[in-house]
């Protein structure tokens, strides 16, 4: 562990910048511009899982009143293929097809149309005009009978990738993917128990409160303004690029502030629509889902199936482990099914592994990116399967993971070694932690699981301006969900040595600040933060020339302290520091304004390691789940605002409990999702949680200047173990599938 | 035109009466501050008050609105030039991760508050359980109101693990 350094401004929990306007209203969201003469777009759904798109006619929508332009497949350049960035996941062609139906309707609620009214109302009522004609395809719905020869096929052309020869027949399979070392079948003989089980998850909402929302406005030049609610505006407009065929500069992407995202506003549903409504109008188009429509066009996180065999001699040492893994990618390809495989044995030193996972067509929504995207599920089965190890071996859960943990020096599973990582200090403070130690209430049980995230890096840019009165403004263009503008200020803060109310920081749109990847793979306060140190640094640099000129001596003799420029020890000059202010003010007479820049494309994200514990009450007459306590401890490298670190531990415990007690998306026969509404798809509520309890743990992270590890992804993923772990010791019987619903845990105590 | 009673101007609008009263806040008069989030009284991010009174303008007809006084999160700090003691509370522990559910959850919050002023952990639950917040948010809402009615807190956001505090339900 590095030694403890000691931060002004880094570590202190200042008010949040975007505080005063996300409390009166003010904040202004996805859905909040309102133009003059602006129409509202709609879009219509195939009503169909599976079907063929014979034709499309729109002309009697474009008829009626109030009617300014109606679009559909035909209205699209060919698509473009290409990978995209970030965590989307997939290929651009895929994304076009995605935002826009072409010949075939792959799931339920997949947009075939799109109109543009003066009214919602008369674009609702313009949507019932167009027609479609459809030949309906059986949907192929079950990840597992989608994986079998003669299955009915989502797309004909797909051959899965990823064999070790290449296929020849068309599949379902979009994909495999296999990680391997040493040899599990020798491990397995040296085991003295084994383990094995079968572990489902169903698909799962990332359930953001403000639905996609977006407005466009384009020009008689062809030049397009979006405003819209994103995680990442550049690379939004890169997508669009691509599917509608326009020049990059020609599009200008606003972010506004996010009403959450957690992945999945990673990629484009609307905004594409929007513009081609606007240009074919010319007027401004708003466009807004319904919830419905969030839920059953935009990407939930895949239904998985993962069955685990895992081997372990009497003093808990691991000795092999073998799984397979099943993910729905829904109707294009890219499940997340390499962190999947990636993750599954991350946390633990293991000479003999071996994971092969599937990414799935199915006829469902494609699928998107959602906090640690595959690792929550192969991490819940294997977490389930270390905690059936202690029970055999009667060894402490946090022991047997404890012998095992990964640290230092160990070869990760995905090929490097690890660096300074905090799972040993996790496991640790959990240990000793009171909802450890505390005895386990009576009727309840308690469940430890450990969490995993890699954390990315990627590109991102930032500007500093000095303004003339020495104050500092912070541009970058990293949308903020977490509070991450107050994070940038703190870390320029401190490198400029300026107190944290002298800075503000600003998300700039893609014209007014260099490309920055979207904020996703916990990355934003890791690199944009790492570029916002290098810009800081930069004007340090150009500061301390100024002092040297303003001084007449050399700038190896200047030094930057505390805020201000210094002669070095030993200078012969007899001059009077020159403060941030001091040198904004005479920058005119001095080379002109002050502004610092930084553009990388970051390395070493450094892992974050999290330990859960909770104990949890099940009423045996009911079924009913009552969560008593939930502590989240994790390992944040430093923590640059505390605060935040903590939300992310609170807001990924409650999605991670809520998955694992009560959200599903459950379909009937026909590929019609049942629960597209907050009533039935049920998501936490103020009296469904405790106070989720943090403990941040800080291992430095050696590849960032102030040791900053992502920590948004994962809390998610050891909810779903520990709340598992919790109800096995609760009512003495495993549980497999999640949710934890009432009605499943009836049937497991049933027996 | 109907007469409709905001914040306490009046405004004339031409909309059918049966136009959900959010629609007419947030797209006629521009009052954006109320959110859409699910559009059947499940989420709570549309939450204004009607006669003081929390209801839900995404199921609240504009007709029922008439001659009522409705109140938005833009009208909730009726001086205009200071923050409602629920809106600094918030901001003092920090609540709003993302922001977009927080309007609802102070409309809903400030009438809790004019009924009950000194809350029981059971009221802020039954008052507070109709708006969803999917950053997580509901521990530091339940210390913001707890503050907010005077009580006593320490500064830290985040209580030190107590079971007698955090073994809830």
């Amino acid at each position: 562990m590095a030694e403890a350094v000691s931060y002004k401004s880094i570590g202190t929990r200042p008010i949040r910048p975007d505080g005063v306007d996300k409390v009166t209203g003010r904040a202004q969201f996805g859905a909040d511009q309102n133009l003059p003469n602006m129409l509202y777009g709609r879009v219509l759904r195939s009503p169909h899982a599976h079907a063929v798109i014979k034709s499309v006619d729109v002309s009697a929508a474009l008829a009626l009143e109030g009617v300014y332009a109606a679009i559909s497949g035909a209205d699209f350049p060919g698509p473009k293929g290409g990978a995209l960035g970030g965590e989307g996941g997939g290929d651009v062609s895929d994304v076009a097809k995605n935002v826009m139906a072409r010949d075939k309707a792959l799931y339920h609620g997949h947009a075939v149309a799109a109109v543009a009214a003066r009214s919602q109302k008369i674009a609702e009522d313009a949507l019932a005009l167009i027609k479609v004609e459809y030949q309906v395809l059986t949907p192929v719905l079950d990840v597992i009978a989608a994986m079998n020869e003669g299955s009915p096929l989502l797309n004909e052309k797909n051959f899965t990738k990823g064999l070790p020869e290449k296929a020849t027949q068309p599949s379902n399979v979009a994909s495999v993917m296999k990680l391997a070392r040493g040899n599990v079948d020798e491990g397995f003989e040296q085991a003295d128990v084994i383990v094995e089980g079968e572990y489902t998850i169903p698909m799962a909402h990332q359930g953001y409160i403000e639905p996609h929302a977006c407005t466009a406005t384009v020009n008689e030049e062809g030049k397009a303004t979006v405003w819209c609610s994103t995680q990442g505006h550049f690379e939004f407009r890169a997508m669009t690029s691509k599917i509608l065929d326009m020049k990059v500069s020609d599009l200008k992407f606003i972010a506004t502030e996010i009403g959450g995202g957690f992945g999945g506003k990673t990629v484009v549903y609307l905004e594409p629509l929007a513009i081609m409504l606007s240009k074919a109008s010319g007027r401004p188009v708003k466009m807004m889902m319904t919830r419905e429509e969030v839920f059953r066009a935009t990407g939930p996180t895949s239904g998985t199936v993962c069955r685990v065999k895992v081997g372990a001699k009497k003093d808990g040492t691991l000795t092999a482990a073998k799984t397979w893994m099943a993910y729905e990618a829904g109707a294009f390809a890219g499940g997340p099914i390499g962190p999947g495989a990636m993750s599954i044995y991350a946390p633990y030193r293991l000479e003999n592994f071996h994971v092969e996972a599937y990414d799935v067509l199915v006829n469902k929504p494609k699928v998107a990116a959602y906090r640690a995207p595959g690792a929550p599920q192969s991490m819940h089965a294997m977490e389930c399967a270390m905690d059936e190890i202690a029970r055999k071996l009667n060894m402490d859960p946090i022991d047997l993971r404890l012998k095992n943990a990964a640290t230092e020096g160990t070869q990760a599973p995905y090929g490097p070694k690890f660096p300074a990582i905090g799972l040993i200090e996790c496991l640790e403070a959990a240990k000793v932690h009171p909802n450890y130690t505390s005895p386990v209430p009576a009727g309840a049980g308690r469940g430890v699981a450990v969490g995993f995230w890699f954390n990315v890096g990627m590109q991102s840019s930032a500007e500093v301006r000095i303004n003339e009165d020495g104050t500092v403004t912070v541009m970058e263009g990293s949308p903020d969900i977490g509070g991450s503008r107050a994070s940038m200020c703190l870390m320029a803060a401190e490198t400029l040595g300026v107190e944290y109310q002298e800075v503000k920081a600003y998300v700039g749109d893609t014209e007014s600040t260099g490309f920055c990847n979207v904020t996703g793979g916990s990355r934003t306060t890791f690199a944009t933060g790492m570029a916002v140190v290098q810009a800081c640094e930069d004007i340090i640099a150009q500061c301390k020339s100024r002092a040297a000129a303003t001084w007449g001596v050399d700038e190896d003799q200047v030094e930057w302290e505390d805020g201000q420029a210094i002669p070095a020890p030993g200078t012969n000059a007899d001059v009077k520091p020159l403060s941030l202010a001091d040198i904004a003010g005479n920058a005119a007479k001095t080379g002109g304004p002050l502004l610092g820049r930084a553009s990388l494309n970051a390395q070493g994200p450094g892992a974050s390691f999290a330990v859960n514990l909770t104990d949890l009450a099940v009423d045996r007459e009911t079924g009913k789940v009552d969560v008593l306590s939930f502590t989240a401890i994790q390992d944040a490298g430093t923590a640059i605002h505390p605060a935040y670190v903590e939300g992310q531990l609170q807001g990924g415990a409650a999605q991670g409990l809520g998955w694992a007690l009560n959200e599903e998306y459950i379909y009937d026969a026909n590929g019609v999702m049942q629960n597209a509404g907050f009533l039935d798809y049920r998501v936490p509520v103020a009296s469904d949680l405790p106070m989720i309890d943090t403990q941040i743990i800080e291992v430095p992270n050696p590849s960032h200047p102030y040791g900053v590890r992502g920590v948004g992804e994962t809390p998610i993923v050891a909810p779903l173990a520990a709340a598992a772990n919790a109800i096995r010791d609760a009512i003495g019987v495993r549980v497999y599938d999640l949710p934890l619903s009432p009605p499943r845990i009836l049937k497991a105590l049933e027996g | 035109m109907l007469e409709l009673n905001i914040n306490g101007t009046l405004h004339q609008v031409d909309a059918d009466p049966s136009t959900p009263l959010l629609w007419v806040i947030r797209e006629q008069l521009n009052l954006t501050g109320t959110k859409f989030g699910c559009g059947i009284a499940r989420c709570g991010a549309c939450t204004v008050h009607l006669d003081g009174s929390p209801i839900r303008s995404c199921v609240t007809p504009l007709q029922a609105a008439l001659e009522h006084e409705i109140t938005t999160i833009e009208g909730v700090n009726a001086t205009g030039t200071e923050l409602h003691p629920i809106q600094q509370a918030w901001i003092d522990l920090q609540v709003p991760q993302c922001g977009y559910c927080q309007s609802g959850q102070i409309m809903s919050a400030v009438a809790l508050l004019r009924d009950h002023p000194s809350p029981s952990d059971e009221d802020i639950d039954q008052a507070m359980s109709g708006n969803l917040c999917r950053c997580g948010t509901y521990g530091r809402i339940r210390q913001a109101i707890k503050q907010a009615a005077g009580e006593a807190l320490a500064a830290s956001p985040v209580q030190t693990f107590d079971p007698e505090v955090n073994h809830h339900g």
